[in-house]
């Protein structure tokens, strides 16, 4: 168990957006079962390289990449990759919460709909797969009885929790977070942190963020982009306290971004 | 206190000044000239709705519906007309509904950015904009003689579609952007192929617009009137009284729009009310072809399963 490869490992990864370059030369490890943070200012293709990750950017127009991405130690961009099954295994959570607009329930069981034949579907399996990932987001006991109630009337921080329980069904390895509190209040973003630590270990987790405080409260390892390139990456604690190289220094110092 | 505290007195504050008094006056002058202009527009309507009706009273009876033409069109009523109106317009609109919004969902959902998607878009927009007029000699020449079609049903419902489909395709890619790219990407990311994107969350969101997209050309396709004259109408053609299928495909017809042309302007001695009643029958098949469709859209947004 000791080799086993590390969720997500770039070689050499630049993406352009038509002619504007977005990410340049990013060759990172994320480790398994860690919670890796993202920041650096806006612009500097955090959103980007996190999309990279479930190759979910080549849907968003023209787009060509180059480099190697491998998850779970698998390279992506082999021929016998299934994007549905890359998609099944590295979810996403995104900025603003986007539940459907649904029941709780479907919105729970989506995926589960799309993934399996029609009549292997049993109203018993999905009624424990919704149990079960509401109850790993804490939401099982809020949402019970309000299970046949509109997704998007939910409170925005229960509606980001959902977001994050619709992936469960599929049984995801890494979860991608994109800026996952910025929409939230004071207490829906601690709601949202402490089920980031409670999910740690059973997931790898990799999150983008603005807070930098966040970052240093949640994550074990840090990543500070700039420009589409990595600055720095390492240990948390260490890159706040001792950041190797000065243009990290003055980010985390409030100088720009 | 401050200098220029000092030299604007404490209760001299917050007071209109000359050019606030001007843009409230201003803002008030807007919003009745808008309040007038929109009376404007359902005024004239109504009167319109109101006088043809009025007009129209004396034959406007469920018979008027139901007969046929009587004494050479001065007499009677005006089924063959309105069978063949339903005949073409459902006929045209089985085609270009489809057609359109499979090429629209295409078109927005699966076609890269590139230059071809570029040019047919141009060519969508433009085809929108071209007068009926030119569609119907269009038809005449792709349908009636080269399709060898001849004048027929078939001819002239073809036509319709080839002038409503380019108007669907612009109604339904913009119903399809109005999606927001956020349910999109929710899909994706649970890993939804694009169908499945389209099927569980594009369509029923997008479903009352394209509706609403695809009526409008029912109205449009039952009032225009070169297009099939062109190609399939007719001034007469004898059918039964209330017959229900008069008519063959590769036939002629008639149809509400020509036949309120013919006795309007065409046929002396008719009598006065006949031609204001094809106009209310040809406006409420519309409004009920309408009604139907706002029905259908609530059922829809209540079912949003589908
Ligand atoms: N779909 C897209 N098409 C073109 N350019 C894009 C697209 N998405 C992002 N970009 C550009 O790529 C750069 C990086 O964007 P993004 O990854 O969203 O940054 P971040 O998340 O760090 O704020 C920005 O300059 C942005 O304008
Ligand atoms: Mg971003």
């Amino acid at each position: 168990m000791k080799t086993r490869a590390p969720a997500i490992e770039t070689r050499d990864l630049s993406l352009w957006y038509g002619g504007f370059q977005a990410l340049d030369g990013v060759s990172i490890v994320v480790k398994r079962g860690l919670i890796t943070s993202l920041i650096g200012p806006s612009g500097c293709g955090k959103t980007t390289l996190l999309r990279c990750f479930n190759r979910v950017n080549e849907r968003y127009g023209c787009v060509s990449t180059k480099g190697e991405i491998e998850v779970l130690g698998k390279n992506i961009y082999d021929h016998d990759v299934s994007l549905v099954e890359l998609r099944k295994a590295v979810g996403m959570v995104f900025q603003r919460p986007n539940p459907l607009p649904l029941s709780v329930y479907e919105n729970v069981v989506f995926g589960l709909r799309l993934h399996t034949p029609r009549i292997r579907l049993r109203r018993s399996t999905l009624d424990e797969a919704v149990e079960k990932a509401l109850s790993e987001v804490g939401l099982f006991r809020e949402l019970k009885d309000k299970l046949d109630f509109k997704a998007t009337s939910l409170l925005l921080e229960q509606q980001q929790k959902l977001c994050l329980a619709r992936l469960l069904p599929l049984k995801p390895e890494i979860i991608l977070m994109d800026e996952p509190c910025s929409a939230l209040d004071v207490d829906g973003t601690r709601a949202i942190e402490e089920l980031m630590l409670g999910l740690r270990e059973k997931y790898t987790i990799v999150i983008v963020t603005h807070n930098m405080a966040q970052a240093r409260r949640v994550s074990d390892e840090c990543i500070f982009m700039l420009l589409g390139e990595v600055v720095e990456h390492s240990r948390t604690a260490d890159l706040f306290l001792a950041p190797q190289h000065h243009k990290t220094a003055e980010y985390i110092e409030g100088r720009y971004g | 206190m401050t200098q220029d505290a000092a030299s604007s007195p404490a209760r001299n504050r917050f007071v209109k000044t000359s050019l606030v008094v001007r843009k409230e006056f201003a803002e008030q002058l807007a919003k009745a000239v808008f309040f007038l202009m929109s009376v404007a527009m359902v005024a004239p309507l109504l009167a319109i709705v109101a006088y043809l009706v009025w007009r129209a009273w004396p034959v406007l009876s469920w018979n008027f519906v139901v007969d046929v033409p009587r004494r050479g069109m001065t007499d009677g009523g005006i089924w063959p007309a309105f069978i063949g109106t339903l005949y073409l317009v459902g006929i045209s609109l089985a085609v270009s509904a489809p057609t359109g919004v499979l090429a629209a969902v295409y078109l927005n959902e699966y076609a890269k950015e590139n230059w071809l998607n570029r040019i047919v878009n141009l060519a969508v927009i433009n085809l929108a904009g071209v007068p009926s007029i030119v569609h119907a000699l269009f038809g005449l020449g792709a349908f009636v003689y080269a399709a060898r079609f001849g004048y027929s049903i078939l001819s002239a419902s073809l036509t319709l579609a080839i002038m409503t489909l380019p108007v669907i395709i612009a109604s339904t890619r913009e119903a399809l952007a109005a999606v927001p790219a956020s349910f999109r990407e929710a899909c994706w990311n649970v890993g939804a192929t694009r169908w499945q994107t389209i099927r569980a969350v594009v369509l029923p969101n997008s479903i009352s617009g394209i509706l609403t997209g695809v009526i409008l050309q029912v109205s449009r396709a039952a009032g225009e009137t070169a297009p099939i004259m062109f190609t399939g109408a007719v001034f007469f053609k004898a059918v039964e009284k209330g017959q229900l299928l008069p008519y063959r495909l590769d036939e002629q017809c008639m149809a509400l729009s020509m036949h309120l042309y013919t006795v309007a302007t065409q046929v002396p001695n008719v009598k006065e009310s006949i031609p204001y009643a094809t106009a209310v029958v040809l406006l409420g098949t519309v409004l009920a072809v309408n009604a139907a469709a706002i029905a259908l859209r609530v059922w829809l947004r209540n079912h949003k399963k589908w």
